[in-house]
């Protein structure tokens, strides 16, 4: 497809930096190794006894979740915590507008209590895009996952842990296995991968769990399992929802595994080293084998530490990029006075 | 009072007209199109209408006008003013008001308001089934004698193909034609976006053209088994269009309609999530459009319709899966098919038919026509005027339009409506 998405240049500020974090579409291949690399300067922190580092003292962050999570929330709240940022999380299931108060009176209502950002998950897709039009100008949104679009976080999690084991993206072959269509998580990945210049991308599921055009994602599409496996370097699983069993995409969960669920013998037709992921929760015996999610080539558990240092990164990375610009602003206001002196000593003018 | 609209030229499809002349009109009707004055006609005012179009007033299938229900986003007064401003005289507005147009005193509300703004004629369709609910059968025959001029299900369609047949056969004996929109809801699934690479991107609820051309197969089946005159609206998709021409060769009594927005917006219009461009059935790919287009050009589909959804700024604001579907389309519908005229899309005589004597063709009505003793209405549009749509000149109470900022080549200068002038540009 030609045309380019019209939402992520939003996310980027004057410089050409992240001012929000929506989606990794539309970023190039430094805004991503920049959030890789100050990730490592984090990880100490996450080890160490003393985990709290001061760069968002004095900054708040507002956590705005509009649809249940645990795992992304804790990480959020630990992340923003360890940046020494005040924390306030906010359970808004239901819409706001059902509750009479529209959803903007909400966000606008939130950003008077002087937030300096927002971290906002929604059920519907392009919901981050939505705030992001819509906040004041040196308020920030990090998307934490809306509709089916997009959970970049989760994405640069996972490209952390496979640079951690591969050294690079460039030149893997990466399978994604299950529900590609209704995964923002998997979206995500897709273009991270691309963006990193990963060597293939592969995706395998029944088409009944593929969007209409996968292609159009840069994927090759695969529904044979052990065809799509053959040689990678890295199996990402998805995790498989209940209601997709209901509402007739798949049989059952039985026939799913037996289909598609990563089983030794499976994993063995993938290189020798390649590593197991997963953006949990897993269903054992659904999507991944026991066996395969406790043995020696699983990364999962490690996915979960470093989602905490990538969370921290992006965060310090905006709060950064906005100082930078103010900075850069204040010089060129500067540089202008500076350049109006001198034009009037040059002509004699005075004030 | 007597009036000569002087020297414009005058395109009427329905006499396959299209000369420069003059236009008499008395008493609120028609006396002739024609060179030289009737005998014995004279005039009260003559109007010069040198280098500027005179077309009958369009007739718009599909506008929904706020009331009863949703007067904060529409009201007959606001909406009729907005469509005569784009010289739209004759309106049918679906049976999605609340309450639902399902009796005769919602349709005689619906008559005496429009009476009172007295803009243009306000023609209701009643619903199909009782409160919409695709279940018990609404007096259509009651309805029918109150003036709907149609039967529909608005964005309703019944989903239970023994009540659908039920209605179709029940009806077939009524002359009334039923203008049905195609949608399965299963298939559809709650998805909002066309199901193409834009929605697999963006992650955005798949809809697929089989939503609408399943459904759409399994109506012609009933309409042929019924006999009944059954105009669908609203087609979005390639395929329907096939299934349509197939219809129509075979000689079923069908017609049917597509919304001019669907002609000039595609699913790429998606990408930055704006709400505005979220319209149901919702914009699909370019070869869809193509399809359209082209279906129009061939004749196969009849009529262009405005699909006027006038909506509260609120509920557009919101994200996309969250806002309301709809476009504010009365004040572009011309403007928007003179672009695909200029486009080289559409010969001006199609163009103007498909907004004029066919929806009147298909109603039933007198009106759409400046044939000798017709209601007069009709507009004065300037071709060379360009334009820029500003929300805050619409004179709808919906600016949700996706289309603010468009420059477009022609404009409405003035418009008649039973031989009163009921909007001038310049006044506005």
């Amino acid at each position: 497809m030609s045309a380019k998405l019209a939402g992520p240049n939003i996310q980027l500020n004057e410089l050409g930096k992240l001012k929000h974090f929506l989606t990794l579409e539309g970023l190039k291949a430094h805004h991503l190794t920049e959030i890789l690399d100050t990730a490592e300067s984090f990880i100490n922190p996450v080890t160490n006894e003393i985990k709290k580092v001061p760069i968002l003292r004095g900054k708040s962050i507002m956590n705005l979740f509009f649809e249940p999570s645990t795992r992304t929330r804790t990480t959020f709240e630990i992340a923003e915590k360890r940046l020494s940022a005040d924390v306030e999380s906010l359970d808004i299931q239901t819409s706001a507008t059902k509750k009479g108060e529209s959803l903007l009176d909400t966000l606008w209502n939130l950003q008077a209590m002087q937030a300096d950002m927002f971290v906002i998950r929604h059920s519907e897709s392009g919901a981050a895009h939505f705030f992001s039009q819509h906040v004041a100008p040196h308020v920030h949104v990090m998307n934490a996952g809306d509709g089916q679009h997009a959970h970049p976080t989760q994405a640069m999690l996972d490209m952390f842990t496979i640079r951690k084991h591969k050294g690079d993206i460039f030149d893997l072959t990466v399978a994604i296995v299950g529900d590609v269509l209704h995964s923002r998580v998997v979206r995500s990945q897709i273009q991270a991968l691309s963006i990193l210049e990963a060597r293939e991308i592969r995706v395998i599921g029944p088409k009944t769990l593929m969007p209409e055009s996968p292609e159009a994602m840069g994927v090759h599409v695969y529904h044979n399992m052990e065809e799509g496996l053959k040689d990678v370097d890295v199996v990402i699983m998805v995790r498989l929802q209940n209601e997709r069993m209901t509402s007739a995409l798949i049989p059952s969960e039985k026939e799913f595994f037996k289909l598609y669920g990563l089983t030794e013998e499976r994993l063995a037709l993938a290189k020798p080293d390649a590593i197991v992921m997963h953006p949990g929760p897993i269903n054992r015996g659904v999507e991944i084998d026991s066996a395969v999610a406790d043995g020696p080539q699983s990364v999962i558990l490690e996915q979960v530490t470093y989602g905490i240092a990538v969370r921290m990164a992006v965060m310090s990375i905006i709060m950064s990029n906005a100082a930078q610009l103010a900075q850069h602003k204040l010089e060129q206001e500067q540089q202008a006075s500076l350049d109006l002196i001198e034009y009037n000593v040059q002509t004699g003018d005075t004030l | 009072m007597r009036r000569i609209i002087k020297n414009g030229r005058v395109i009427d499809p329905s006499q396959n007209l299209d000369k420069t002349t003059n236009v008499y009109l008395s008493r609120g009707r028609i006396v002739a199109v024609a060179d030289e004055a009737p005998d014995g006609f004279t005039a009260d005012q003559e109007i010069d209408a040198t280098g500027k179009w005179i077309l009958p007033g369009l007739v718009d299938l599909q506008a929904r006008l706020g009331e009863p229900g949703s007067q904060y986003a529409g009201s007959i007064a606001s909406e009729t003013k907005a469509a005569v401003s784009g010289g739209i005289t004759s309106i049918c507005c679906p049976p999605d008001t609340s309450p639902v147009n399902d009796s005769q005193a919602v349709t005689e509300l619906l008559q005496r308001r429009a009476r009172q703004a007295a803009t243009a004629f306000v023609m209701p369709i009643g619903a199909i089934t009782q409160g919409l609910d695709g279940e018990r059968l609404s007096n259509s025959f009651s309805l029918k004698e109150a003036g709907c001029i149609a039967l529909s299900q608005a964005d309703k369609p019944i989903q239970n193909s023994l009540t659908l047949k039920n209605a179709l056969e029940y009806n077939s004996t009524l002359d009334i034609p039923i203008f049905l929109r195609c949608e399965d809801k299963q298939l559809r699934n709650g998805g909002i976006a066309h199901s193409g690479p834009v929605s697999s991107r963006l992650g955005l609820p798949e809809n697929p053209p089989a939503a609408e051309t399943a459904a759409l197969a399994r109506d012609l089946v009933l309409v042929e088994e019924s006999g009944v005159k059954a105009h669908f609206s609203q087609l979005s998709c390639a395929r329907s269009v096939e299934l349509i021409a197939d219809a129509k060769k075979r000689g079923l009594p069908v017609t049917c309609d597509v919304a001019i927005h669907q002609l000039h917006l595609s699913e790429m219009d998606l990408l930055s999530f704006n709400s505005l461009f979220n319209v149901s059935p919702p914009l699909r790919s370019m070869n869809d459009k193509q399809a359209l287009i082209q279906g129009v050009r061939n004749g196969v589909i009849d009529v262009i319709v405005s699909d006027h959804t006038p909506l509260e700024r609120d509920t557009k604001l919101l994200p996309f899966g969250e806002s309301a579907p709809g476009i504010s389309g009365l004040e572009t519908l011309l403007a928007l098919l003179l672009k695909l005229v200029q486009n080289g899309d559409l010969d001006l005589m199609t163009a103007v038919r498909s907004v004029t004597q066919m929806p009147a063709q298909i109603i039933g009505c007198q009106t759409g026509s400046l044939v000798e003793n017709s209601s007069a209405d009709f507009c004065i549009v300037d071709p060379e005027a360009i334009w820029t749509l500003e929300t805050k000149q619409m004179l709808s109470k919906g600016k949700n339009t996706p289309f603010a900022g468009w420059e477009f080549v022609g404009q409405v200068e003035e418009t008649f409506f039973q031989g009163r002038p009921v909007y001038r540009r310049d006044s506005n």
